[in-house]
Order: C-alpha cells, then sequence, then structure tokens
C-alpha cells in the first residue's frame, strides 16, 4: 500500500507577503540595513512635507487667517490661479485662452475616437487650429477682437505657447538641416553640419541672449521685433538642430534598399523623400522627437532670464503681490506639480510610443 | 538655416509699423488716445490697482499729458532695455518710466528730456538691526545690485574712491535682487532712493530697513519726447510746469474751477486760460490747463499721493520741495 | 549604343542631377550670402545710428564694476609658461614614446614602460618645472581697476570650477543612483526610481531657484552661524572652512605625496601581476598605507611645517579668511550635479542592463564576488554603452552652468552680460559667448572620444 503523502504547503517564508518582504526587503542582513535606510529617508522627507502641505495647511482666501496656519496657503493658489494660467494677460478677456484651450482640448478628444482618427477633415482641423488660438489669444485682424499684445501674455499659456511654437517652427526646418546634413551636395551639407553643430555647442541662454540683443541689430534700422517673438525664434533655432540630429538617426535607420527601390522606381529626389524616406524614418522618431518636445517645455523656463514672465517667473511675480507676501513655497510647489505632470505624462506617453512601434 | 533667418526677416517685415512722422499732436489728436510708456511694475511709479487701472507717478504724468490734448492714454509696458527703442521708433509718444537725463541719451539717441519731476540719486538701504547711520560704515559689507545700469558702476566707484571693500552679489532682475537681500543674503540693497523706497514697500518688514542719508549719484528722472517735434516737447514740458506752479500757488484739483473763476492773480489767470492766449498758441484749447489740474491735482498732490511719508514708500520731499521752500522744483513764469 | 547616346543628348541640362545639385548649391550660397550681407549693412546702419564701435579694442577697457568671486588667475609669464611648456611637450613625447613601443614591442613589459613614461613625461617633469619656477609664477585677482578681458577670463575660471566638480559629482551620485535602481531591494529601486523621474521632470532654473531661494536661505544669518570648533562655519552667506597656507615646507610635501601615490600605482601593478603569475595577488593595503605615511613625515621632519591654516573670522559684516563656498556657488552646483545624476543614473542603468546576462552567470559561476562581477566584469563591459550618452550630459553641464546668472553666481555668462550692458558690444559679446562654449564642447568631446576610444572592444 502506498502511503499518501499530503501535499505540503510552501514554507512560509518563501511565498506570500512575507516571502516577499524576505526576498525584497530584508535578505541578505545589509539589504535589511538599506530597507531600514530607504524608509527613514522617505519618512524623514515625507513628514514634515505633509505636514506642511496637507495638515498644518489651509485653503482660506483670507490672507490673515491663513497666517495663524504653520502650513501652506493653499488659498493663495486658489486667488492667484488665473494670474498662474495667463500672467497679467486682462481680467475682461480671459475667456479667450479659456476658448482657445477648449478648441484644443476638444480636438483631441476628437482626435482619440477611433472613428475620426486619420480622416481629412481632422488634419485639416489640427492644421488650422494654431492659426485659431493665435487669433482668438491675440486678437485684431479681421477677428473684431480687441488686440491683446505679446506684453500681456505670461504664465502657463505663455510657457505652452513658446514650446508648441517652437516645436511647429522647428519640426519642418529640422528635417531640411536633417536632409541636408546627409545629402551628398558639399555646400549644403557643410552649412547643416556648422549649423547642427554650433548650435548644439553653445548654452540656450547665448542663443536667447542673441536673439534679444543681437537679432535686432542684424535687422533693418526702423524694425522692431517684438519680445516674445524674438524668444521664439530663438528658442525654435536652437531646438531645429536637437531635432535635426534626432531625425537624421531616424534617416540612417533606414536600410539601403529602401532608397535604391525609390531609385529603380524612377522616383525623382523629392518624390523619394516625401513618399519613401520621411514617412518611415519620422516613425522611428517619434518617441524620441516627443522627450524633445519635454525638453523644450522644461527649457522654455529660460525665458525668464531674458524678461518673459513664463509659468516660473509667475511664481516670482505673484509673490511681490503684498496681500500673499512671500508664499513662495506654495508657488513653487505649484509650478514644480505643473512642469512635472506636463512632463512626466509626455515622457510615460513616449515610452508607450516606443513599446508600441517595438512590437510592430 | 537659410529658412529660420528667412523666416525671422519675414516675420519682422509683417509686423513693422510704417510710422510717417507728422505732428506727434495731430497724430494724438486723430488716433484718439495717447500711447505712454510706463514701468510693467514698479510700486509708486506705475503699477496695476485691485480693479486693473494704472497708477503711480509717471502715469500722472501720462495723465495729464493726455488731459491735455483731451485724449484717453493707453498704457505700454516696457523694461528699461526696451524704453529707449520703443520711443525712438515711434511705439509710444512719451516716455515716462524714471529715466535718468544724460548728456549721451539727450545727445545721442534722437531724445529729448523734458523737465526733471523727480531728482532723485542713488542710496543705499541696510536694516535698522545694524545700527548704521552713514555709508561710511559699511567698510566689508555684502551688497545686493541688479547689473546692467549704472548702478554697479556708482557703487564700484564709491567704494573705491572712499578706500572701503564690498562684496557684491549681482542679480538680472529687480525682484531677485529684493528677494536675496530681504531673506539676508546681503547687507546692503543698492539702487535710486525711489526705487528703493519702492522695494522696501515690497518687503516683509520694510518698517526694519532704513535708507542712509548719502545719495552716491545724481539721478534726475524725467519724461522723454523724441527730438524734433518741438510742440509736442513744449506741450509735455509745460503741463508738467503747469503742475509745479499750481502747487506753487496753492491750486488743487479740488479748487481750480473756483481759483479760475474768483482769481485776481493776473499770473494765474494766465496760466489757468482764463485770459491771454498762452495754451492756445501751444496748440491746445483754453481749457487744457483746469483740466489738467482737476485730472492729476498740482506737483504736491501728485508726489504725496504716490512716494509721500502716508504711501507705503514713506518718502520725503527732499529736493523735490519747491524752489522757495528749499527745494529745486522751479516752474518758469507763465507769461 | 547609339539610341542611348542619343537619348541621353536628348536630356536638357537642368534635368541633370548633378549640374541640378550645382546649381541649387549655387542659389543658396548665393542667398547665404546675400543674407549675410544685408545683416552685415544693417548691423553697420544700427550700430552708427546707436553710437556703438564695433571691434575687439574695448575689451581693453577698465571694467570700472565688482564681481563676487574671484579666484586667482596665473599670469601667463614665466614659470608659469614653461610649467605650460613641459606639459605640452611631456604630452607629445609621451605619445610618442607609447605608439614607438607598441609597434616594435606587444608584451607587458612594453605597456609598463610606456606607463612609466607617461607618469615621468606628464607627471613629474612638469611638477618639477613648476617646483624650480614656483618663485615666477605670479597670480592676480580681479580688481575693479583690471581690464574687461581679466573679468572675462574671472567669469571663465567660475565655470569652469562650477563644471569640473558638477561632472565629477554628478556621476558619482549617479552611479549610485543607477545600483538603487537595479537594486534587489525594492524600497531602494523604487525610491531611486522616483528620484530620477522626479529630477529628469522638472526644469534646471526651477530646481536652481528651488536650491538657492528655499533650501539656502533656511540656513541662519550671519551672526547666527553654525559654528563647529572655528572650523566650519556655515550661514546663510556662505560656508567656511579654513584655508591652507603654504609654508617653506609646502613643495617638498607635496612632491612625496605625489612620489608615493605613484608608488602605490606600482604596488597595485606588481599585485596584479603576482596574481597573474602566481594565483596569489601581492600586498595592497599594508605597503600603500606606509608608504603614504611614510614619505610626507619624512618630508616634514626634514624640510619643516608644509602647511598652516588660516581661520574665517567674523570681522564687520562677514567672516573673513579662509576656503568660502558662497550660497551661489552652492546653489548652482548641487543644483547641476542632482538634475545631471537623474539623467547619468539613466545611463549607466540602460548600461549595464545592456550587459547580457550571459556575462554575469558566467562571472558568477567562476565563483567571483558579487562585487567583482559588478567591478571587473560588468562596468567595463557597460563601459563602452555608457560613455558616449554621458557625453552630452557632461556638455549639458557645461552648457547649463550658464543658467548661474539667475541666481548670481559670476560665470562668464553674467559676467559677460555685465560688460554688455555696460560696454553695448552685443555682437563682440555673443560671439566670445559662442566662440568659448563651442571650445568647452569641442574638448570636451574629444577628451571622451579619446576615452571612447581607449576603451573600446579590441576585435580580433
Amino acid at each position: 500500500m502506498t502511503e499518501q503523502i499530503i501535499d505540503r504547503r510552501p514554507p512560509v517564508t518563501k511565498t506570500g507577503v512575507l516571502g516577499w518582504i524576505r526576498s525584497n526587503l530584508l535578505f541578505p542582513w545589509y539589504n535589511a540595513l538599506l530597507t531600514i535606510f530607504a524608509g527613514w529617508a522617505i519618512f524623514s522627507a515625507i513628514k514634515p512635507f505633509v505636514q506642511w502641505a496637507i495638515i498644518n495647511a489651509t485653503i482660506t482666501l483670507d490672507p490673515t487667517v491663513a497666517k495663524e496656519y504653520s502650513g501652506a496657503a493653499w488659498g493663495f493658489i486658489r486667488d492667484m490661479w488665473p494670474v498662474f494660467m495667463v500672467g497679467i494677460y486682462p481680467e475682461e478677456h480671459r475667456w479667450r485662452p479659456a476658448v482657445a484651450l477648449l478648441i484644443v482640448l476638444s480636438l483631441v478628444m476628437l482626435t482619440l475616437v477611433r472613428k475620426f482618427r486619420g480622416t481629412k477633415w481632422l488634419y485639416t482641423l489640427w492644421g488650422l487650429s494654431p492659426i485659431a488660438v493665435f487669433l482668438i489669444i491675440h486678437g485684431g485682424f479681421f477677428t473684431g477682437l480687441e488686440v491683446v499684445d505679446t506684453h500681456y501674455w505670461g504664465g502657463l499659456m505663455l510657457t505652452l505657447i513658446l514650446a508648441s511654437v517652437a516645436m511647429l517652427f522647428a519640426f519642418p526646418i529640422s528635417v531640411l538641416l536633417a536632409l541636408g546634413r546627409s545629402s551628398d551636395m558639399p555646400v549644403i551639407k557643410s552649412f547643416c553640419v556648422a549649423y547642427i553643430e554650433l548650435v548644439r555647442g553653445v548654452p540656450l541662454i547665448t542663443i536667447l541672449f542673441m536673439a534679444s540683443v543681437v537679432l535686432p541689430l542684424f535687422l533693418p534700422t526702423d524694425m522692431e521685433l517684438d519680445k516674445v517673438l524674438r524668444a521664439m525664434v530663438g528658442i525654435t533655432m536652437f531646438f531645429s538642430a536637437y531635432l535635426a540630429e534626432n531625425i537624421r538617426g531616424g534617416l540612417q535607420g533606414l536600410g539601403k534598399e529602401q532608397y535604391e527601390a525609390a531609385d529603380a522606381i524612377g522616383m525623382g529626389y523629392w518624390q523619394k523623400t516625401l513618399l519613401i524616406v520621411l514617412p518611415q524614418a519620422l516613425r522611428i522618431v517619434i518617441p524620441p522627437m516627443v522627450n524633445n518636445f519635454i525638453g523644450i517645455l522644461k527649457d522654455t523656463s529660460l525665458v525668464g532670464i531674458v524678461g518673459l514672465v513664463d509659468l516660473l517667473q509667475i511664481a516670482f511675480a505673484t509673490t511681490s503681490n503684498p496681500k500673499w507676501f512671500g508664499r513662495l513655497e506654495e508657488a513653487y510647489v505649484f509650478v514644480a506639480l505643473w512642469y512635472w505632470i506636463l512632463c512626466y505624462s509626455l515622457s510615460r506617453y513616449s515610452q508607450h510610443l516606443e513599446k508600441k512601434y517595438a512590437s510592430k | 538655416m537659410r529658412t529660420t533667418r528667412t523666416l525671422a526677416l519675414v516675420l519682422a517685415f509683417v509686423l513693422t509699423a510704417s510710422c510717417a512722422f507728422a505732428s506727434t499732436l495731430q497724430d494724438v489728436t486723430k488716433r484718439g488716445y495717447l500711447k505712454c510708456g510706463t514701468h510693467i511694475e514698479n510700486p509708486g511709479f506705475s503699477a496695476l490697482d485691485s480693479s486693473g487701472k494704472r497708477i503711480g507717478f509717471d502715469v500722472d504724468f501720462c495723465r495729464a499729458v493726455g488731459a491735455a490734448t483731451n485724449v484717453d492714454v493707453k498704457y505700454t509696458p516696457l523694461t528699461s532695455k526696451e524704453r529707449l527703442p520703443a520711443l525712438q521708433s515711434g511705439e509710444i509718444d512719451l516716455l515716462s518710466r524714471t529715466t535718468t537725463q544724460t548728456m549721451s541719451r539727450d545727445t545721442n539717441l534722437g531724445l529729448d528730456f523734458t523737465v526733471v519731476t523727480l531728482y532723485d540719486g542713488q542710496g543705499l538701504m541696510v536694516r535698522k538691526e545694524l545700527g548704521i547711520t552713514k555709508a561710511s560704515e559699511l567698510d566689508g559689507a555684502t551688497i545686493c545690485l541688479q547689473t546692467g545700469s549704472t548702478t554697479e558702476l556708482n557703487v564700484a566707484d564709491y567704494f573705491r574712491k572712499h578706500n572701503m571693500k564690498f562684496t557684491p552679489v549681482v542679480f538680472d532682475k529687480q525682484p531677485d535682487v529684493r528677494k536675496a537681500y530681504d531673506t539676508g543674503r546681503c547687507d546692503v540693497h543698492t539702487t535710486d532712493v525711489s526705487g528703493l523706497a519702492a522695494q522696501r514697500s515690497l518687503m516683509e518688514k520694510p518698517e526694519e530697513h532704513i535708507i542712509l542719508p548719502e545719495l552716491i549719484s545724481k539721478e534726475p528722472l524725467a519724461p522723454v519726447v523724441r527730438h524734433g517735434d518741438n510742440q509736442w516737447g513744449d506741450i509735455v514740458r509745460w503741463t508738467i510746469w503747469l503742475t509745479m506752479a499750481a502747487e506753487e500757488k496753492g491750486i488743487t484739483a479740488e479748487n481750480v474751477e473756483k481759483v479760475s473763476k474768483e482769481t485776481k492773480d493776473p499770473e494765474v489767470q494766465r496760466m489757468l486760460g482764463v485770459t491771454g492766449t498762452l495754451w492756445q498758441n501751444l496748440g491746445l484749447d483754453k481749457d487744457a490747463p483746469v483740466r489738467i489740474i482737476k485730472t492729476v491735482g498740482n506737483y504736491g498732490d501728485i508726489f504725496e499721493r504716490n512716494l509721500g511719508i502716508n504711501t507705503p514708500l514713506r518718502l520725503e520731499r527732499g529736493y523735490n520741495k519747491q524752489w522757495n521752500e528749499g527745494g529745486l522744483i522751479y516752474a518758469p513764469p507763465f507769461r | 549604343m547609339s539610341q542611348h547616346a542619343h537619348e541621353k543628348a536628348r536630356v536638357p541640362f537642368w534635368r541633370n542631377p548633378q549640374i541640378r545639385a550645382w546649381i541649387y548649391q549655387f542659389i543658396m550660397l548665393g542667398g547665404l550670402l546675400w543674407v549675410a550681407f544685408t545683416m552685415y549693412q544693417n548691423t553697420l546702419a544700427n550700430l552708427e545710428k546707436r553710437g556703438i564701435g564695433s571691434g575687439f579694442g574695448f575689451l581693453q577697457n577698465e571694467a570700472g564694476f565688482n564681481i563676487g568671486e574671484t579666484p586667482p588667475l596665473p599670469v601667463l609669464q614665466g614659470g608659469f609658461l614653461w610649467f605650460i611648456a613641459a606639459l605640452i611637450v611631456g604630452l607629445f613625447a609621451s605619445r610618442a614614446i607609447a605608439v614607438w613601443l607598441k609597434k616594435n614591442d606587444t608584451t607587458i613589459t612594453a605597456s609598463n614602460k610606456s606607463v612609466f613614461a607617461v607618469i615621468t613625461l606628464v607627471g613629474i617633469i612638469p611638477v618639477l618645472v613648476l617646483f624650480l619656477g614656483s618663485d615666477s609664477i605670479s597670480f592676480i585677482r580681479y580688481t575693479e581697476s583690471s581690464s574687461y578681458v581679466t573679468a572675462l577670463l574671472t567669469g571663465f575660471a567660475n565655470t569652469i570650477k562650477v563644471t569640473i566638480l558638477g561632472c565629477i559629482f554628478s556621476t558619482i551620485l549617479g552611479l549610485f543612483v543607477a545600483l538603487g535602481r537595479l537594486s534587489p531591494n525594492w524600497l531602494i529601486s523604487k525610491l531611486c526610481s522616483w528620484y530620477v523621474e522626479l529630477n529628469r521632470n522638472l526644469p534646471v532654473l526651477l530646481q536652481l531657484f528651488f536650491w538657492y531661494f528655499i533650501v539656502l536661505q533656511q540656513l541662519p544669518s550671519v551672526r547666527k552661524s553654525i559654528d563647529i570648533g572655528g572650523w566650519l562655519i556655515l550661514n546663510k552667506r556662505g560656508l567656511y572652512l579654513p584655508a591652507p597656507v603654504a609654508q617653506s615646507g609646502a613643495w617638498p610635501f607635496c612632491l612625496a605625496i605625489g612620489a608615493a601615490l605613484i608608488g602605490i600605482y606600482f604596488i597595485y601593478r606588481r599585485s596584479i601581476r603576482l596574481l597573474n603569475e602566481r594565483g596569489t595577488p601581492g600586498k595592497i593595503v599594508l605597503p600603500s598605507i606606509a608608504l603614504l605615511v611614510a614619505l610626507p613625515t619624512l618630508a616634514w621632519l626634514t624640510t619643516g611645517t608644509p602647511f598652516t591654516f588660516e581661520y574665517p573670522v567674523l570681522k564687520g559684516f562677514n567672516y573673513r579668511g579662509g576656503i568660502d563656498l558662497t550660497p551661489e556657488f552652492t546653489a548652482l552646483l548641487v543644483g547641476l550635479t542632482v538634475y545631471v545624476s537623474a539623467f547619468n543614473a539613466e545611463i549607466i542603468r540602460s548600461g549595464i542592463q545592456a550587459v547580457s546576462n550571459g556575462q554575469r552567470e558566467a562571472a558568477r559561476a567562476l565563483a567571483l564576488k558579487e562585487r567583482h562581477v559588478m567591478r571587473l566584469v560588468i562596468l567595463p563591459q557597460a563601459m563602452r554603452i555608457i560613455v558616449p550618452p554621458m557625453t552630452s550630459e557632461y556638455l549639458a553641464i557645461a552648457k547649463n552652468s550658464s543658467l548661474a546668472v539667475a541666481i548670481g553666481y559670476p560665470d562668464f555668462v553674467s559676467v559677460g552680460g555685465t560688460i554688455l550692458n555696460q560696454s553695448g558690444q552685443a555682437v563682440e559679446i555673443v560671439g566670445i559667448w559662442m566662440g568659448v562654449y563651442l571650445s568647452i564642447s569641442l574638448l570636451i568631446s574629444l577628451g571622451m572620444n579619446w576615452y571612447n576610444a581607449k576603451i573600446k572592444l579590441v576585435e580580433r
């Protein structure tokens, strides 16, 4: 007779919560020490922050009441919310950026609907949207809206506008630069190489200084260039060089047979480039391009140094307001949160794209 | 790439305003408003009040000129680097933005300084608790200052002249300077006295800071117009002088109507356009002076309202007293 | 054949790709020249209108302003010149010797000889020159009456200082964070990955402001300084440490330390040689310590005290004397280090992960200790993947150090900006900025390329 052996459960210390804790946190001994150290580090960083930001905080709109709390005065953010969003954009016109945002958001929503994706009219709407946004925010021309000069643009709106405009204009320029750099025409190639290497070799801030103090010298004497426009020119010049290097990577990643096949069926240069090379090359470089956009978004904060009031500078501007004097920490945390959410979600998106294309 | 530059050029062409230099007065009346360049934000000089209206010492002179020409005023906020080019290019009609009159600016840049509205100078601010009463006690101090102006050179010269040493901490923007000084990074904050007072009003505890009595430079601040349009320059000049003369004669916004009807003083009668054609000769109407005073009051009112001892800036009149009280404010005769 | 020729003849010249290419390029060149010429004309007109001269002559003018941090600059004459000459000659000579040895002989003794040559020519001889000529080396410090050139050089020295330290610290910190992310310890790896995500997704300027205006301003004021026995003083104005002042025995003392370090290097090589020949490594630790203690002590005893210390003392407003790390410098260094270390950590992590698992398993199968697996097997291979992207991070430090202007550290851009404002010579200053940063970028790329070539996989 065979004795039945009762199934034994695996040792508690190898599976389940305990097992996980043992193998991931406590074993071997120095791991336990590290766990304690990390736990202590996290605790000592989080505790004062939570105390400041939540436990001792208040959301009252009254600054005198807020002074009685030792923690954060989030009422300051509530009070100043529109200023953080649009800067000193005139109060009676604040609905206009909101409408512009609504347009962009509804376009994004439409794009998310699978049925509409890839349709011509959606492309057309996207193509027209920058113009519409500009007309609404700036006003003037045929719209009948009062002109709100770029002097008044600021806050998150300015940051997003600068980043989007830079991306929008840098993209075609960088495609040309990348094509030029990989072409075999010596003059064009050397110009593109020189431009790319020159721009990549110097800090953005010197380019911004150049755009703000030297560019006006290059233009005819009676010509005045808008300050925001100058910053846009600087950022666009800067990022087109970085973008061009990414796109060149995509061009190089393309097999030689693609070029040869295109040549074999008698395509001209532009036909070959537009129909065969770019569609494939650009697909490869979409994830790095999103990363590039994150870079632009972060680096727009430098325009504060040449006197624009972007999201970061607004943190200073609002804290000079006597009503909410010296609430610098709150403003910083709020601004940092915005940057972080934007950049982090974009970087997750780029990782997602990378996986999507890798699996194809 | 070539495209970037051509793009910049094209954009620039699109945005260029073609400005023909006709008579500024005609332009302004035809346009219906005066374009006045001011600070973006400088408490006491040009700032937004709670209802979003622009107020301040510099702004009041814009309003006075607007009242003289009987038009509205629109403000163009400018940084210190932009202000002179904006006037040169015709983007604004009048620059009233704490601009120091210097020979090179007056003669080289196609500009005309009108009347000094504020006799200012670079000063030094310290904490009261340090117990310092004069600038000569500042040897070895750390000084926060803004780069890009004569401030930096003046303070270096002053310390060198008095054989003292200091450590500068230099920032690009005034708010950064203030923050660094306010948090205790520096012992001394230096800029024009009026600016110091404005910065002090924005500090955490304004009453804990004092401005030392010494001025280390002369900074006469005056509204500026373009060179070449003498009529416009005269309008601005005599508008400002009117506010100064009004203080001397005790005329205020409240009593100006009454005075203009009842006065027996022939100069006041000429000044307020009751008799004579002084204002018509300038190209204005004869109600202009009364309108000006009713809009902004006299010089003393403008000073006290924006900068004076009862405002957050707490500035003394100092050199800006009337000439007969020992100051430098002196309007020529209205004759 | 004839038909082919006929067809070829019929192709009009503008359809010929080669000719077309030349036409395009010609048009482009013409366009560029036209744009350049217009810009030149405009610039001349604008400069004349604003009453600004052109050219670099203004650099000799007296600066007149003050700079917060003025490191001593060696004057390019006397001993310093000899030192540079010895260094350059030594570099080239040692390179030549190494190449020559490699060509003639590929044994291990050849590499020993070339190491010896490098140490003598690049290390010992220039230092000897420095020692012999140390009396004729003079330093200048920037003052208000110095020229604009000196001001720019001072700013440049400040930039270099923060860049070099930033590169070193961000690499070390990045390495630790990367190892932490790869750690089997769940908590540590999460902590490190949040560190990376937090720092990567915030603008560096915001981080600099955070360190400067929020963290460092929490420090006590001058009168309430944290004072640890006069050795370390910390307040809002900076961190003060005692400064060593060189005495008569300084030079022999430094030479002795240098000699000890070279000796340790040879002890280390001997140990490896013994390991290869006999299977047991030679002793390293004890002889090294002995050497490091004995030689300097000997120097001290024979030539007298090498250093005395100058302590920071509160005089008037501030502490004076000693070494002074300003909050601006500290904030810039810490901010750049933390920001770039997040990127470095990711680069190092992906480099380590790219080393195939077989390597790790093979190393373990050979019973290597876990730390040896990392140091001897994984890291050297990961280095090849790590170096190229790391180069661009180092370049990013050099370039981002220009953000100093926002927090008041007198770096190259900040000082240049002041000069720009004082003199109005915008074109010249921006030209100098770009030229200098380009040179720094090129130098760092060159250095890293050289290193990359050195560690490259030698394929059979």
